[in-house]
């Protein structure tokens, strides 16, 4: 299983190049979307996949003991996951308020600002 | 605050202070900003009768002692000497600015940088410490910039401000490199203390770039070939600038850091060489070029650089006799050409021109400045009773009394002989002979204008007659100072001598080719011919290929498509990524993992992959967001099998979220476009494809490492006894790493108010 998710995690990372390389903001938003699964699926495999024994202390018991999934990349792809939302949101709307004022949604379109001439 | 600190901080203070004062004030006290200078001349002359006779005197005050860099500050005979200099030369140039730029637009800002500039200077020459010693060199060489470019209006001007800070930054940074070598090498940045290392100065293996960083600098700073060029080109600077900085001062902070260092490298025989070739070679070099100028200036300027040649060259003769021989010759020169550059400032601000072939018989005007520079020009030439004849002397002694006596006396002679004549040119010849046709009157200057550059000369004329004065106050203590032997006493009558004869030769040698050789613009254009293959031309040129190279890199990398920049780091780290993977291969596929595998697994896996190809191919916009959802579930899935159940809530509720937004704001955005034409989509299909290849392997290849799972220990020991939770992965959240998550809530609700202005944002008309 280990092998076939991190050809997963691969596939992931190429949908979200790809994306990233199209010139439409909406696909460059989902591109960064596809692209972030690709990097929380990588984190999480990093940790060691482990089946059916979440990092959870047993009710009667003030240790875990034996194999139990690894809770540091979890804490890390959960703060990930907020974080990434929060990005997303931000920029679904900036789209909105870009494609307003120029009517356009070509990144192109949209490099005056770091042009040199 | 020691006083020296505060003395040579006034300087910088005042400059400020006057561009507090503004403008229109300072036109009404100009006459108070003369104060300056003169009272930094007598403080400093106080300590003459003190370091004289070879006392020193420290100060010092801490700035950054954990660096060992600090405003060590010590004046001793050589500091003294060039503290007079510029406070002295500063005197008259301050004062005779005040009628030289009369009524001038910016004359406040004038002032401003030639004090912060002589703050810069005097610092450079009193301090002790290395560091501190390098950042009054680099502000000299930034208030040069802001002087030679004072007519900002100028292009040249502007043009040559900027060859001449390039040149000497680049002699900065060098003095810098010179700077960190040394004190890594002797373990501290004072510069007295480093005596006591004399093996890093001749024995050590980096004795070699020490040598190379320190003639950089003083080369750079005191225009010896081929870093000559900066200074003819900034005689772009009003006259005062030029007599102060340009031929009095700065371009003596190189010398000033060779004598500085003289005793440090006494025992290195390449220190004594280099300076030999290069100063004989400068001042050869530049004295010849002074027959083919046209502008006074010009002529100032390629004698200027003769003169330092001159220095150098004595220097590197490096016996007592000719460091005596330098010492005398700073004097010299500083007073006869502070006084020819004023002659000069004065005649182009009574008749409005520098051009020597259309200047003549000014001495019916202009008498008393005729005189003045007759006698620049007599002290110039080395004709007794001047100063300039016992300097002369001295330069001929010197030669004959070292290894290559023959060859090295006439290289001097022949230096001297144009050297003659560039002081008659400038000091006489606009004087002698009859008035040009063009000039029909000249108005009388204001008493200043002459006043100035004849006390100089008078003062030359003062110390040729009583060479003792120098000789008691400066010579012998600097001598002894830096050099093992012990100095002559200075004398202007020697006898009937070899020496004299070598004189008489130089005299009337510059006379005659002052009386027939023409000056003429024919023979300045023969001589520009030359320029393609001047060190000038090649500077500037290999300069400008960097400009130009520069320019292309920032075109190509820095050319304002996101996807250009994205595509460069990606295609890089694939590069990376690939080279690794074919150098050392270690992937292996294990059957056994595979047949681990569950049909729900299988399942979700598939319809990963269909979702993502559905969002990446799809035409519709909304198909692309439903595909991107319907692959946020799947992730759920993932996180659900393998014991990751606060994942998946997360994920689930996130995903939802993100999908719902997205359509709720996404909903009238024009037609989702396919923008790209088929060659690039095939190009980043490759540059997608080739990465997520590259990392799926290398992720392969990590997983055959067995993790590292002390911080998981930790957290997993710890989680109840410290925090009394049961969920690890919610108490390393809230707990442990609370802060962490703290600081996450923040950053959500900026994005929050981001979000809420975006969509409450109501544009004017004309920001549509």
């Amino acid at each position: 299983m280990e092998i076939l998710l991190a050809i997963m995690t691969g596939i992931l990372y190429a949908a979200g190049i790809y994306l990233i390389l199209r010139r439409s903001l909406v696909k460059l938003i989902i591109g960064i979307v596809v692209l972030g699964n690709g990097v929380n699926l990588l984190i999480f495999l990093m940790g060691g996949l482990v089946k059916g024994q979440p990092p959870i202390i047993p009710k009667d018991s003030h240790h875990i003991e034996g194999i139990f999934a690894d809770p540091v990349p979890q804490a890390l792809i959960l703060t990930a996951i907020v974080i990434s939302f929060g990005l997303q949101s931000f920029a679904i709307v900036l789209i909105k308020r870009a494609y307003k004022v120029l009517q356009t949604d070509d990144i192109d379109a949209m490099n005056k600002t770091d042009d040199i001439e | 605050m020691s006083t020296l600190l505060f003395v040579i901080l006034s300087s910088f203070l005042f400059g400020l202070l006057l561009f507090a004062i503004g403008q229109k004030s300072f036109r009404r006290i100009t006459w108070f900003a003369s104060l300056l200078p003169v009272s930094l001349f007598f403080y400093f002359l106080s300590y003459l009768t003190g370091t004289s006779t070879g006392e020193v005197f420290d100060s010092s005050i801490e700035w950054v002692p954990s660096l060992d860099i600090n405003f060590d500050f010590r004046i001793d005979g050589l500091a003294t000497l060039f503290t007079l200099l510029i406070t002295g030369i500063g005197s008259l140039v301050f004062i005779y600015t005040i009628k030289y730029l009369k009524g001038h637009r910016h004359l406040m800002r004038f002032y401003a940088y030639l004090s912060i500039f002589m703050g810069a200077m005097l610092g450079l020459v009193t301090a002790n410490n290395l560091i501190t010693l390098f950042i009054f060199w680099e502000l000299t060489s930034i208030s040069s910039f802001f002087l030679i470019g004072f007519n900002n209006t100028d292009r040249s001007s502007r043009k040559s401000a900027i060859t001449a800070l390039s040149i000497t930054g680049l002699g900065g940074l060098s003095l810098l490199a010179f700077a960190v070598l040394l004190g890594t090498l002797t373990g501290t940045y004072t510069i007295s203390e480093m005596l006591q290392h004399p093996a890093v100065f001749s024995e050590h293996p980096y004795s070699t770039y020490l040598l190379i960083f320190l003639f950089l600098a003083a080369f750079t700073k005191s225009a010896q070939f081929p870093f000559h060029f900066w200074l003819p080109g900034a005689m772009k600077a009003p006259t005062p600038v030029s007599t102060y900085l340009h031929s009095a001062t700065m371009v003596k902070a190189g010398i000033y850091l060779l004598l500085r260092f003289s005793p440090h490298f006494s025992m290195n025989e390449y220190f004594h060489l280099i300076l030999l070739v290069f100063g004989g070679f400068t001042m050869l070099y530049a004295a010849f070029h002074t027959l083919f100028r046209t502008d006074l200036k010009g002529i100032l300027a390629y004698s200027t650089i003769g003169a330092l040649g001159i220095i150098v060259f004595l220097l590197g003769i490096g016996t007592a006799l000719s460091i005596t021989a330098a010492i005398v010759f700073i004097i010299v020169h500083a007073l006869y050409k502070a006084s020819l550059f004023l002659v000069t400032g004065t005649i182009d601000h009574q008749t409005g021109t520098r051009d020597i072939t259309k200047l003549g018989g000014l001495r019916k005007f202009l008498l008393p400045l005729s005189i003045a520079g007759l006698l620049a020009a007599i002290s110039s030439a080395g004709i007794p009773p001047s100063i300039g004849f016992l300097g002369k002397d001295l330069i001929y002694e010197s030669t004959l009394h070292s290894p290559y006596s023959s060859l090295l006396t006439t290289t001097a002679v022949i230096t001297n002989i144009f050297m003659v004549f560039a002081g008659f040119a400038v000091g006489w010849k606009p004087f002698a002979g009859q008035v040009p046709s063009t000039i029909e009157t000249v108005k009388k200057p204001h008493f200043i204008l002459w006043l100035a550059p004849l006390m100089l000369a008078v003062t030359g004329i003062i110390f040729g007659i009583f060479p003792g004065i120098i000789d008691h106050l400066f010579v012998t203590g600097i001598t002894d100072q830096l050099s093992s032997g012990t100095a002559p006493h200075l004398k202007l009558w020697h006898g009937f001598t070899f020496i004299l004869v070598l004189s008489a030769i130089t005299i009337a040698g510059g006379l005659l080719i002052y009386k027939f050789w023409k000056i003429s613009h024919k023979k300045e254009r023969a001589i520009h011919r030359l320029e393609n293959i001047s060190p000038k031309n090649i500077l500037l040129q290999t300069a400008n290929y960097f400009e130009q190279f520069a320019y292309f890199l920032t075109r190509v990398f820095q050319n304002g498509y996101l996807r250009r920049y994205v595509m460069i780091l990606l295609v890089l780290l694939t590069i990376v990524f690939g080279v690794h993977i074919f150098i050392n291969p270690r992937i292996f596929l294990s059957l056994k993992e595979i047949r681990g595998l569950e049909i729900s697994e299988i399942v979700v896996c598939l319809i990963m992959v269909l979702s993502i190809l559905y969002t990446v191919f799809t035409k519709s916009r909304l198909s692309a967001i439903a595909g991107m959802g319907v692959l946020g579930y799947s992730m759920c899935f993932i996180f659900l099998f393998y014991s990751a159940p606060d994942l998946a809530m997360t994920q689930f509720s996130i995903d939802t979220l993100t999908v719902i937004l997205f359509v709720l704001v996404l909903y009238r955005l024009p037609k989702y476009l396919k923008l790209s034409n088929s060659t690039n989509r095939i190009r980043d299909g490759i540059i997608a494809t080739s990465f997520g290849t590259f990392l799926a392997f290398t992720i392969i290849e990590i997983m055959n490492e067995t993790p590292l799972k002390t911080t998981t220990a930790f957290y997993a020991e710890n989680a109840y006894e410290l925090a009394k939770g049961k969920n690890i992965v919610n108490v390393i959240l809230v707990d442990f790493r609370g802060f962490d998550t703290m600081i996450e809530i923040t950053v959500l609700s900026i994005a929050a108010i981001g979000v809420f202005a975006l969509l409450k944002l109501y544009l004017k008309k004309h920001e549509k």
